[in-house]
Protein backbone atom coordinates (compact mmCIF):
# COMPACT_ATOMS: atom_id res chain seq x y z
CA UNK A 1 0.00 0.00 0.00
CA UNK A 2 2.75 1.98 0.49
CA UNK A 3 4.01 1.66 -2.99
CA UNK A 4 0.57 3.90 -3.86
CA UNK A 5 0.71 6.61 -1.58
CA UNK A 6 1.82 9.69 -3.25
CA UNK A 7 5.58 10.06 -2.54
CA UNK A 8 6.43 14.20 -3.36
CA UNK A 9 10.41 13.52 -3.19
CA UNK A 10 10.72 10.14 -4.50
CA UNK A 11 7.92 11.07 -7.02
CA UNK A 12 9.90 14.51 -8.40
CA UNK A 13 13.74 13.54 -8.20
CA UNK A 14 12.75 11.46 -11.44
CA UNK A 15 12.37 13.83 -14.54
CA UNK A 16 9.15 12.53 -16.22
CA UNK A 17 9.87 10.33 -19.37
CA UNK A 18 7.99 10.64 -22.44
CA UNK A 19 9.21 7.70 -24.23
CA UNK A 20 9.36 4.98 -21.84
CA UNK A 21 5.83 5.95 -19.92
CA UNK A 22 4.27 6.01 -23.64
CA UNK A 23 5.67 2.32 -23.63
CA UNK A 24 5.04 1.13 -20.48
CA UNK A 25 1.03 2.36 -20.87
CA UNK A 26 1.24 0.87 -24.29
CA UNK A 27 2.38 -2.61 -23.37
CA UNK A 28 0.11 -2.88 -20.75
CA UNK A 29 -2.83 -2.04 -22.25
CA UNK A 30 -2.23 -4.55 -25.54
CA UNK A 31 -1.16 -6.97 -22.84
CA UNK A 32 -4.03 -6.58 -21.02
CA UNK A 33 -6.55 -6.71 -24.00
CA UNK A 34 -4.95 -9.90 -24.88
CA UNK A 35 -4.96 -11.81 -21.71
CA UNK A 36 -8.91 -10.33 -21.33
CA UNK A 37 -9.52 -12.73 -24.77
CA UNK A 38 -7.06 -15.53 -23.55
CA UNK A 39 -8.93 -16.00 -19.99
CA UNK A 40 -12.27 -15.78 -21.96
CA UNK A 41 -10.79 -18.75 -24.20
CA UNK A 42 -9.58 -20.46 -21.04
CA UNK A 43 -13.20 -20.21 -19.62
CA UNK A 44 -15.21 -21.01 -22.83
CA UNK A 45 -13.12 -23.66 -23.26
CA UNK A 46 -13.63 -25.02 -19.81
CA UNK A 47 -17.41 -23.98 -19.65
CA UNK A 48 -17.81 -26.98 -23.03
CA UNK A 49 -15.26 -29.32 -21.42
CA UNK A 50 -17.73 -28.91 -18.25
CA UNK A 51 -20.48 -29.20 -20.39
CA UNK A 52 -19.43 -32.54 -22.24
CA UNK A 53 -18.29 -34.11 -19.43
CA UNK A 54 -21.40 -33.62 -16.96
CA UNK A 55 -24.42 -33.12 -19.09
CA UNK A 56 -22.83 -36.23 -22.25
CA UNK A 57 -21.69 -38.66 -19.55
CA UNK A 58 -25.52 -38.79 -17.96
CA UNK A 59 -26.72 -39.87 -21.66
CA UNK A 60 -26.50 -42.93 -23.64
CA UNK A 61 -27.55 -45.13 -26.52
CA UNK A 62 -29.03 -48.29 -26.74
CA UNK A 63 -29.16 -49.73 -30.94
CA UNK A 64 -31.04 -52.30 -31.49
CA UNK A 65 -30.12 -53.89 -34.90
CA UNK A 66 -32.06 -57.58 -35.00
CA UNK A 67 -33.65 -59.43 -37.94
CA UNK A 68 -36.68 -57.58 -38.74
CA UNK A 69 -38.78 -59.99 -36.77
CA UNK A 70 -36.92 -59.85 -33.56
CA UNK A 71 -36.51 -56.10 -33.39
CA UNK A 72 -39.83 -54.90 -31.58
CA UNK A 73 -39.50 -58.02 -29.36
CA UNK A 74 -35.78 -57.14 -28.16
CA UNK A 75 -36.72 -53.38 -28.32
CA UNK A 76 -39.30 -54.19 -25.37
CA UNK A 77 -36.85 -56.90 -24.02
CA UNK A 78 -34.21 -54.12 -23.62
CA UNK A 79 -36.87 -51.37 -22.63
CA UNK A 80 -37.21 -54.23 -19.66
CA UNK A 81 -34.16 -54.27 -19.01
CA UNK A 82 -33.06 -50.70 -18.65
CA UNK A 83 -36.19 -49.82 -16.98
CA UNK A 84 -34.67 -52.19 -13.52
CA UNK A 85 -31.64 -51.08 -14.04
CA UNK A 86 -30.13 -49.15 -11.42
CA UNK A 87 -29.08 -45.75 -11.99
CA UNK A 88 -30.99 -45.36 -15.18
CA UNK A 89 -33.30 -42.34 -14.90
CA UNK A 90 -35.32 -42.74 -18.42
CA UNK A 91 -35.32 -44.52 -21.05
CA UNK A 92 -37.05 -43.60 -24.35
CA UNK A 93 -37.52 -45.67 -27.61
CA UNK A 94 -36.77 -43.04 -30.08
CA UNK A 95 -39.76 -42.02 -33.07
CA UNK A 96 -39.97 -42.09 -36.65
CA UNK A 97 -39.87 -38.38 -36.92
CA UNK A 98 -36.45 -38.24 -34.60
CA UNK A 99 -34.82 -40.61 -36.47
CA UNK A 100 -35.24 -39.14 -39.82
CA UNK A 101 -33.99 -35.81 -38.23
CA UNK A 102 -31.15 -37.65 -36.96
CA UNK A 103 -30.29 -38.57 -40.49
CA UNK A 104 -31.86 -35.52 -42.30
CA UNK A 105 -28.36 -33.81 -42.68
CA UNK A 106 -27.08 -36.84 -44.55
CA UNK A 107 -30.39 -37.90 -46.74
CA UNK A 108 -31.85 -34.91 -46.99
CA UNK A 109 -35.91 -34.53 -45.77
CA UNK A 110 -38.67 -36.90 -46.32
CA UNK A 111 -36.62 -39.73 -46.10
CA UNK A 112 -38.70 -43.36 -46.24
CA UNK A 113 -37.34 -44.40 -42.95
CA UNK A 114 -40.54 -46.74 -42.54
CA UNK A 115 -39.40 -49.30 -45.25
CA UNK A 116 -35.70 -48.74 -44.55
CA UNK A 117 -33.53 -50.87 -42.15
CA UNK A 118 -32.74 -48.31 -39.75
CA UNK A 119 -32.18 -49.79 -35.93
CA UNK A 120 -34.32 -48.90 -33.36
CA UNK A 121 -32.78 -46.34 -30.97
CA UNK A 122 -33.63 -45.78 -27.51
CA UNK A 123 -32.42 -42.79 -25.47
CA UNK A 124 -31.55 -43.25 -22.04
CA UNK A 125 -31.20 -40.90 -19.35
CA UNK A 126 -28.57 -41.84 -16.17
CA UNK A 127 -28.93 -40.45 -12.72
CA UNK A 128 -26.47 -38.43 -11.06
CA UNK A 129 -24.87 -41.79 -9.59
CA UNK A 130 -24.47 -43.09 -13.11
CA UNK A 131 -24.94 -46.81 -13.96
CA UNK A 132 -22.86 -49.96 -14.61
CA UNK A 133 -22.07 -49.53 -17.91
CA UNK A 134 -20.52 -53.48 -18.16
CA UNK A 135 -23.16 -54.36 -15.93
CA UNK A 136 -25.86 -53.49 -18.53
CA UNK A 137 -24.26 -54.43 -21.21
CA UNK A 138 -24.24 -58.00 -20.12
CA UNK A 139 -27.76 -57.79 -19.28
CA UNK A 140 -29.02 -56.80 -22.52
CA UNK A 141 -26.73 -59.05 -24.20
CA UNK A 142 -28.44 -61.50 -22.29
CA UNK A 143 -32.33 -60.43 -22.67
CA UNK A 144 -31.62 -58.61 -26.12
CA UNK A 145 -28.70 -60.31 -28.43
CA UNK A 146 -29.25 -57.40 -31.02
CA UNK A 147 -29.13 -54.53 -28.49
CA UNK A 148 -25.44 -52.70 -28.29
CA UNK A 149 -25.04 -49.85 -25.67
CA UNK A 150 -23.20 -46.96 -25.91
CA UNK A 151 -22.34 -44.72 -23.35
CA UNK A 152 -20.46 -41.95 -25.38
CA UNK A 153 -17.57 -43.02 -23.70
CA UNK A 154 -15.60 -43.45 -27.14
CA UNK A 155 -16.04 -39.68 -28.83
CA UNK A 156 -16.86 -38.02 -25.59
CA UNK A 157 -12.97 -38.76 -24.07
CA UNK A 158 -11.40 -37.21 -26.79
CA UNK A 159 -13.92 -34.06 -26.88
CA UNK A 160 -13.89 -33.12 -23.49
CA UNK A 161 -9.40 -33.96 -23.54
CA UNK A 162 -9.53 -31.38 -26.74
CA UNK A 163 -11.37 -28.82 -24.64
CA UNK A 164 -8.73 -29.51 -21.50
CA UNK A 165 -6.27 -28.64 -23.85
CA UNK A 166 -8.00 -25.54 -25.34
CA UNK A 167 -8.11 -24.47 -21.79
CA UNK A 168 -4.71 -24.86 -20.98
CA UNK A 169 -3.89 -23.05 -24.13
CA UNK A 170 -5.68 -20.03 -22.53
CA UNK A 171 -3.99 -20.25 -19.45
CA UNK A 172 -0.56 -20.53 -21.43
CA UNK A 173 -1.55 -17.50 -23.36
CA UNK A 174 -1.75 -15.78 -20.22
CA UNK A 175 1.60 -16.85 -18.81
CA UNK A 176 3.09 -15.85 -22.32
CA UNK A 177 1.27 -12.46 -22.07
CA UNK A 178 2.37 -12.03 -18.07
CA UNK A 179 6.15 -12.59 -19.45
CA UNK A 180 5.85 -10.73 -22.28
CA UNK A 181 4.37 -7.54 -20.13
CA UNK A 182 7.47 -8.24 -18.02
CA UNK A 183 10.08 -7.93 -20.70
CA UNK A 184 8.47 -4.99 -22.05
CA UNK A 185 8.48 -2.72 -18.55
CA UNK A 186 11.60 -4.35 -17.55
CA UNK A 187 12.92 -3.28 -20.82
CA UNK A 188 11.39 0.57 -20.28
CA UNK A 189 12.52 0.28 -16.88
CA UNK A 190 15.98 -0.33 -17.98
CA UNK A 191 15.94 2.44 -20.82
CA UNK A 192 14.48 5.12 -18.23
CA UNK A 193 17.21 4.23 -15.58
CA UNK A 194 19.86 4.58 -18.31
CA UNK A 195 18.81 7.52 -19.91
CA UNK A 196 18.59 9.02 -15.87
CA UNK A 197 21.60 7.60 -15.06
CA UNK A 198 23.16 11.34 -13.73
CA UNK A 199 20.01 11.87 -11.37
CA UNK A 200 20.88 8.38 -10.13
CA UNK A 201 24.65 9.39 -9.12
CA UNK A 202 23.63 12.83 -7.92
CA UNK A 203 21.11 11.21 -5.68
CA UNK A 204 23.64 8.49 -4.50
CA UNK A 205 25.84 11.53 -4.22
CA UNK A 206 23.50 13.05 -1.63
CA UNK A 207 23.44 10.23 0.69
CA UNK A 208 20.25 8.33 -0.80
CA UNK A 209 20.01 4.48 -0.43
CA UNK A 210 18.91 2.08 -3.53
CA UNK A 211 15.42 1.68 -1.81
CA UNK A 212 14.66 5.30 -2.63
CA UNK A 213 16.19 5.35 -5.53
CA UNK A 214 14.44 2.36 -6.82
CA UNK A 215 10.84 3.50 -5.27
CA UNK A 216 10.85 6.21 -7.51
CA UNK A 217 11.17 4.41 -10.33
CA UNK A 218 9.10 1.20 -9.15
CA UNK A 219 6.31 3.39 -8.30
CA UNK A 220 5.87 5.35 -11.48
CA UNK A 221 6.12 2.04 -13.78
CA UNK A 222 3.90 0.08 -11.68
CA UNK A 223 1.35 3.06 -11.50
CA UNK A 224 1.78 2.74 -15.58
CA UNK A 225 1.24 -0.64 -15.56
CA UNK A 226 -1.87 -0.27 -13.93
CA UNK A 227 -3.37 2.80 -15.64
CA UNK A 228 -2.65 1.11 -19.33
CA UNK A 229 -3.91 -2.72 -17.74
CA UNK A 230 -6.79 -0.94 -16.94
CA UNK A 231 -7.76 1.04 -20.06
CA UNK A 232 -6.98 -2.58 -21.87
CA UNK A 233 -9.35 -4.50 -20.17
CA UNK A 234 -11.92 -2.25 -20.76
CA UNK A 235 -11.60 -2.02 -24.15
CA UNK A 236 -11.24 -5.80 -23.92
CA UNK A 237 -14.43 -6.00 -22.50
CA UNK A 238 -16.88 -3.77 -24.39
CA UNK A 239 -15.23 -6.11 -27.23
CA UNK A 240 -16.29 -8.80 -25.04
CA UNK A 241 -19.80 -7.90 -24.28
CA UNK A 242 -20.47 -7.04 -27.97
CA UNK A 243 -19.05 -10.51 -29.55
CA UNK A 244 -22.46 -12.20 -30.82
CA UNK A 245 -23.84 -15.68 -29.05
CA UNK A 246 -22.99 -18.66 -30.59
CA UNK A 247 -26.45 -20.26 -29.52
CA UNK A 248 -26.74 -20.61 -25.98
CA UNK A 249 -27.04 -24.46 -24.52
CA UNK A 250 -25.46 -25.45 -27.69
CA UNK A 251 -22.86 -27.94 -27.19
CA UNK A 252 -21.65 -27.90 -30.35
CA UNK A 253 -21.71 -23.65 -30.62
CA UNK A 254 -19.90 -23.53 -27.82
CA UNK A 255 -17.04 -24.27 -29.30
CA UNK A 256 -17.44 -20.85 -31.66
CA UNK A 257 -18.84 -18.88 -28.60
CA UNK A 258 -15.66 -16.70 -26.99
CA UNK A 259 -17.45 -15.28 -24.20
CA UNK A 260 -17.80 -15.18 -20.54
CA UNK A 261 -20.76 -14.54 -18.29
CA UNK A 262 -21.86 -14.07 -14.62
CA UNK A 263 -19.52 -14.07 -12.42
CA UNK A 264 -17.07 -14.66 -14.52
CA UNK A 265 -17.08 -10.86 -15.61
CA UNK A 266 -15.85 -10.24 -11.68
CA UNK A 267 -12.30 -12.26 -13.13
CA UNK A 268 -11.45 -9.22 -15.39
CA UNK A 269 -10.96 -7.20 -12.61
CA UNK A 270 -7.82 -9.24 -11.65
CA UNK A 271 -6.06 -8.05 -14.72
CA UNK A 272 -4.70 -4.69 -13.97
CA UNK A 273 -3.66 -5.21 -10.23
CA UNK A 274 -2.00 -8.73 -11.86
CA UNK A 275 -0.52 -6.63 -14.57
CA UNK A 276 0.88 -3.65 -11.92
CA UNK A 277 2.44 -6.50 -10.26
CA UNK A 278 4.22 -7.98 -13.24
CA UNK A 279 5.56 -4.57 -13.67
CA UNK A 280 5.99 -4.20 -9.61
CA UNK A 281 8.38 -7.18 -9.79
CA UNK A 282 10.24 -6.28 -13.71
CA UNK A 283 10.77 -2.68 -12.35
CA UNK A 284 12.44 -3.56 -9.14
CA UNK A 285 14.28 -6.37 -11.01
CA UNK A 286 15.61 -4.32 -13.47
CA UNK A 287 15.85 -1.12 -10.70
CA UNK A 288 17.95 -3.27 -8.28
CA UNK A 289 20.45 -4.90 -11.14
CA UNK A 290 21.52 -1.35 -12.35
CA UNK A 291 22.06 0.12 -9.17
CA UNK A 292 24.04 -2.10 -7.99
CA UNK A 293 25.97 -1.66 -11.01
CA UNK A 294 26.00 2.31 -10.89
CA UNK A 295 28.81 3.37 -8.16
CA UNK B 1 55.77 8.85 15.39
CA UNK B 2 53.12 11.64 14.47
CA UNK B 3 51.31 10.35 10.69
CA UNK B 4 50.99 12.72 8.27
CA UNK B 5 48.31 15.26 8.54
CA UNK B 6 47.93 15.15 12.15
CA UNK B 7 46.55 18.64 13.33
CA UNK B 8 49.01 19.89 16.18
CA UNK B 9 45.71 21.83 17.47
CA UNK B 10 45.42 20.11 21.24
CA UNK B 11 41.75 22.04 21.30
CA UNK B 12 38.44 20.03 20.36
CA UNK B 13 40.35 18.71 17.23
CA UNK B 14 43.22 17.34 18.74
CA UNK B 15 41.26 13.82 19.59
CA UNK B 16 43.31 10.18 19.08
CA UNK B 17 41.05 9.12 15.95
CA UNK B 18 40.60 10.76 12.93
CA UNK B 19 37.87 11.39 11.07
CA UNK B 20 39.29 10.20 7.69
CA UNK B 21 42.27 8.22 8.28
CA UNK B 22 44.13 6.30 4.67
CA UNK B 23 46.40 3.26 6.15
CA UNK B 24 48.64 2.18 3.28
CA UNK B 25 45.75 2.48 0.76
CA UNK B 26 46.35 1.91 -3.18
CA UNK B 27 44.13 2.60 -5.65
CA UNK B 28 44.41 1.00 -9.36
CA UNK B 29 42.17 1.52 -12.28
CA UNK B 30 42.73 -0.80 -15.44
CA UNK B 31 45.88 -2.31 -14.30
CA UNK B 32 47.70 1.33 -13.66
CA UNK B 33 48.81 1.95 -10.24
CA UNK B 34 46.97 5.67 -9.85
CA UNK B 35 47.87 5.83 -5.55
CA UNK B 36 49.92 3.65 -3.91
CA UNK B 37 51.08 3.39 0.08
CA UNK B 38 48.94 6.58 0.82
CA UNK B 39 48.75 6.93 4.85
CA UNK B 40 47.35 9.92 6.43
CA UNK B 41 45.01 11.00 9.24
CA UNK B 42 42.67 14.13 9.06
CA UNK B 43 41.81 14.98 12.51
CA UNK B 44 38.19 16.36 13.44
CA UNK B 45 37.58 19.88 12.91
CA UNK B 46 40.69 20.58 10.84
CA UNK B 47 41.07 22.28 7.48
CA UNK B 48 42.91 20.53 4.84
CA UNK B 49 43.95 21.28 1.26
CA UNK B 50 45.08 18.87 -1.34
CA UNK B 51 47.52 20.36 -4.37
CA UNK B 52 49.08 19.32 -6.74
CA UNK B 53 49.14 19.14 -10.67
CA UNK B 54 46.10 18.12 -12.74
CA UNK B 55 45.98 14.03 -13.26
CA UNK B 56 48.26 13.81 -9.51
CA UNK B 57 45.20 12.16 -7.99
CA UNK B 58 43.67 14.74 -5.92
CA UNK B 59 39.99 13.48 -7.26
CA UNK B 60 40.83 10.06 -7.16
CA UNK B 61 42.00 10.84 -2.96
CA UNK B 62 38.62 12.56 -2.44
CA UNK B 63 36.20 9.65 -3.86
CA UNK B 64 38.01 7.47 -1.81
CA UNK B 65 37.50 9.14 0.94
CA UNK B 66 33.69 9.63 0.24
CA UNK B 67 32.95 6.04 -0.63
CA UNK B 68 32.50 6.70 -4.60
CA UNK B 69 35.91 4.16 -5.03
CA UNK B 70 37.40 1.60 -3.02
CA UNK B 71 41.01 1.46 -2.46
CA UNK B 72 42.42 -1.90 -4.22
CA UNK B 73 44.55 -2.41 -1.37
CA UNK B 74 44.89 -0.71 2.71
CA UNK B 75 42.39 -0.05 4.55
CA UNK B 76 40.56 3.53 5.12
CA UNK B 77 38.19 4.42 7.93
CA UNK B 78 35.80 7.01 8.24
CA UNK B 79 34.93 8.13 11.75
CA UNK B 80 36.82 5.86 13.36
CA UNK B 81 35.25 2.90 11.76
CA UNK B 82 36.75 0.72 8.71
CA UNK B 83 34.79 1.59 6.01
CA UNK B 84 36.86 -0.68 3.20
CA UNK B 85 34.35 -2.80 2.13
CA UNK B 86 31.23 -1.76 3.21
CA UNK B 87 27.86 -2.54 2.24
CA UNK B 88 26.04 -0.11 -0.46
CA UNK B 89 23.75 1.05 2.30
CA UNK B 90 25.89 1.69 4.68
CA UNK B 91 27.77 3.47 2.53
CA UNK B 92 24.93 6.10 1.73
CA UNK B 93 24.47 6.39 5.64
CA UNK B 94 28.32 7.17 5.95
CA UNK B 95 27.96 9.68 3.03
CA UNK B 96 25.21 11.26 5.01
CA UNK B 97 27.73 12.83 7.40
CA UNK B 98 29.65 14.26 4.67
CA UNK B 99 29.08 17.09 2.59
CA UNK B 100 30.74 16.90 -0.79
CA UNK B 101 31.17 19.53 -3.40
CA UNK B 102 31.84 18.07 -6.71
CA UNK B 103 34.09 19.62 -9.58
CA UNK B 104 30.95 19.86 -11.59
CA UNK B 105 28.29 20.61 -9.43
CA UNK B 106 26.00 17.58 -10.33
CA UNK B 107 22.21 18.77 -9.84
CA UNK B 108 18.67 17.55 -10.21
CA UNK B 109 18.44 20.29 -13.69
CA UNK B 110 14.43 19.71 -13.16
CA UNK B 111 14.04 20.66 -9.63
CA UNK B 112 14.50 24.37 -8.72
CA UNK B 113 17.94 25.05 -6.39
CA UNK B 114 15.57 25.41 -3.16
CA UNK B 115 14.37 21.73 -3.34
CA UNK B 116 18.45 20.57 -4.82
CA UNK B 117 19.52 22.03 -1.79
CA UNK B 118 17.00 20.12 0.41
CA UNK B 119 18.02 16.85 -1.19
CA UNK B 120 20.40 15.52 1.00
CA UNK B 121 17.85 15.55 3.73
CA UNK B 122 14.52 14.62 1.94
CA UNK B 123 16.43 10.79 0.51
CA UNK B 124 17.08 10.59 4.21
CA UNK B 125 13.71 11.03 5.31
CA UNK B 126 13.73 14.05 6.96
CA UNK B 127 12.18 16.97 6.44
CA UNK B 128 13.75 20.49 5.48
CA UNK B 129 12.81 23.34 7.54
CA UNK B 130 11.98 25.79 5.11
CA UNK B 131 13.68 28.56 7.80
CA UNK B 132 16.99 26.56 7.63
CA UNK B 133 16.84 26.10 3.85
CA UNK B 134 16.19 30.29 3.90
CA UNK B 135 18.89 30.57 6.20
CA UNK B 136 21.48 28.55 4.14
CA UNK B 137 20.65 29.90 1.09
CA UNK B 138 20.98 33.77 2.73
CA UNK B 139 24.18 32.55 3.76
CA UNK B 140 25.75 31.35 0.57
CA UNK B 141 23.98 34.55 -1.16
CA UNK B 142 21.41 32.40 -2.86
CA UNK B 143 18.12 33.45 -1.58
CA UNK B 144 16.96 35.43 -4.60
CA UNK B 145 17.48 32.12 -6.92
CA UNK B 146 15.94 29.32 -4.40
CA UNK B 147 13.26 28.73 -7.38
CA UNK B 148 16.03 28.89 -10.39
CA UNK B 149 16.18 26.14 -12.08
CA UNK B 150 20.40 24.91 -11.91
CA UNK B 151 21.06 25.41 -15.54
CA UNK B 152 19.67 29.09 -15.39
CA UNK B 153 22.49 29.66 -12.62
CA UNK B 154 26.01 30.96 -13.28
CA UNK B 155 29.42 28.91 -12.35
CA UNK B 156 29.79 30.67 -9.02
CA UNK B 157 26.30 30.19 -8.43
CA UNK B 158 26.21 26.87 -8.68
CA UNK B 159 29.56 26.04 -6.83
CA UNK B 160 27.82 27.91 -3.56
CA UNK B 161 24.36 25.84 -4.19
CA UNK B 162 26.41 22.56 -4.15
CA UNK B 163 28.19 24.34 -0.74
CA UNK B 164 24.84 24.95 0.94
CA UNK B 165 23.48 21.36 -0.58
CA UNK B 166 26.82 19.71 0.78
CA UNK B 167 26.53 21.29 4.59
CA UNK B 168 22.39 21.12 4.54
CA UNK B 169 22.38 18.06 6.28
CA UNK B 170 25.05 19.46 8.98
CA UNK B 171 27.85 16.91 8.24
CA UNK B 172 30.62 16.75 9.76
CA UNK B 173 33.46 16.54 7.00
CA UNK B 174 33.26 18.76 3.80
CA UNK B 175 35.24 17.52 1.12
CA UNK B 176 35.13 20.35 -1.93
CA UNK B 177 36.84 18.89 -5.16
CA UNK B 178 38.25 22.18 -7.18
CA UNK B 179 35.81 24.90 -6.31
CA UNK B 180 36.94 27.88 -7.05
CA UNK B 181 38.42 26.15 -10.45
CA UNK B 182 35.40 27.63 -12.54
CA UNK B 183 34.44 30.98 -11.00
CA UNK B 184 36.38 34.19 -10.87
CA UNK B 185 39.08 35.48 -7.73
CA UNK B 186 35.96 37.54 -6.04
CA UNK B 187 33.63 34.19 -6.07
CA UNK B 188 37.10 32.06 -5.27
CA UNK B 189 37.47 34.46 -1.94
CA UNK B 190 33.45 34.19 -1.37
CA UNK B 191 33.87 30.21 -1.09
CA UNK B 192 37.12 30.09 0.51
CA UNK B 193 35.12 32.65 3.46
CA UNK B 194 32.38 30.23 3.53
CA UNK B 195 34.97 27.15 3.79
CA UNK B 196 36.58 29.12 6.95
CA UNK B 197 33.26 29.80 8.39
CA UNK B 198 32.51 26.47 8.39
CA UNK B 199 35.26 24.99 9.95
CA UNK B 200 35.21 27.86 12.27
CA UNK B 201 32.07 25.67 13.27
CA UNK B 202 34.14 22.65 13.83
CA UNK B 203 33.59 20.92 10.54
CA UNK B 204 36.73 19.24 8.81
CA UNK B 205 37.45 20.69 5.61
CA UNK B 206 39.14 19.00 3.03
CA UNK B 207 39.82 20.79 -0.44
CA UNK B 208 41.68 19.77 -3.69
CA UNK B 209 42.69 22.78 -5.41
CA UNK B 210 45.96 23.51 -7.41
CA UNK B 211 45.42 27.42 -7.06
CA UNK B 212 48.61 28.11 -4.05
CA UNK B 213 47.09 31.79 -3.82
CA UNK B 214 44.26 30.50 -2.53
CA UNK B 215 45.70 28.20 0.21
CA UNK B 216 47.92 30.88 0.92
CA UNK B 217 44.90 33.06 1.48
CA UNK B 218 43.10 30.55 3.88
CA UNK B 219 46.38 30.06 5.45
CA UNK B 220 46.12 33.78 6.78
CA UNK B 221 42.86 33.52 8.00
CA UNK B 222 42.65 29.83 9.76
CA UNK B 223 45.60 26.78 10.06
CA UNK B 224 45.11 24.90 7.01
CA UNK B 225 47.50 22.18 6.28
CA UNK B 226 48.82 21.39 2.69
CA UNK B 227 49.11 17.93 1.42
CA UNK B 228 50.87 17.36 -1.86
CA UNK B 229 49.50 15.07 -3.93
CA UNK B 230 51.87 13.70 -6.78
CA UNK B 231 54.35 10.54 -8.03
CA UNK B 232 51.28 8.03 -6.40
CA UNK B 233 51.12 9.42 -3.38
CA UNK B 234 50.54 12.41 -0.47
CA UNK B 235 53.39 14.21 1.38
CA UNK B 236 53.06 17.59 3.49
CA UNK B 237 53.91 20.25 1.46
CA UNK B 238 56.70 22.34 2.67
CA UNK B 239 57.05 25.79 3.75
CA UNK B 240 57.14 27.03 0.34
CA UNK B 241 53.43 27.53 0.79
Amino acid sequence: MRLFRPSGVADRVVPPTGFTARLTLGASAAMAFLAVFALALSLSAGRVASTWSDALARTATVRISAPSGQVEAQAVAALAVLDTTPGVASARRLGADEQRALLEPWFGPDLPIESLPVPVLIEVVATADGFDSGGLSARLAGEAPGAVLDDHAAWRAPLVAAAGRMRLLGFGCLLLISLTVAAMVALAAQAALAANARVIATLRLVGAEDAFIARAFVRRFTLRGLAGAGAGTLAAAVVLAMLPSAGAGSTEAAWLSLSIGGAQWALLLLVPPATAAVAYGATRLAARRALTEAT
Amino acid sequence: MRRLGDDPRPAGAGTALGVIEFDDVAYSYGGEALLSGVSARIAPGTFHFLTGPSGAGKTTLLKLAYLQLRPTAGRLSLFGKDVTGIERDQVARTRRRIGFVHQDCQFLDHLPIAENVALPLLVSGREASGADLGDLLSWVGLSRRAEALPPELSGGERQRAALARAVMSDPEIVIADEPTGNVDWEMSLRLLTLLVELNRMGKTILVATHDLTLIRQAKAQVSARVLRVGGGTMVPAGAEL
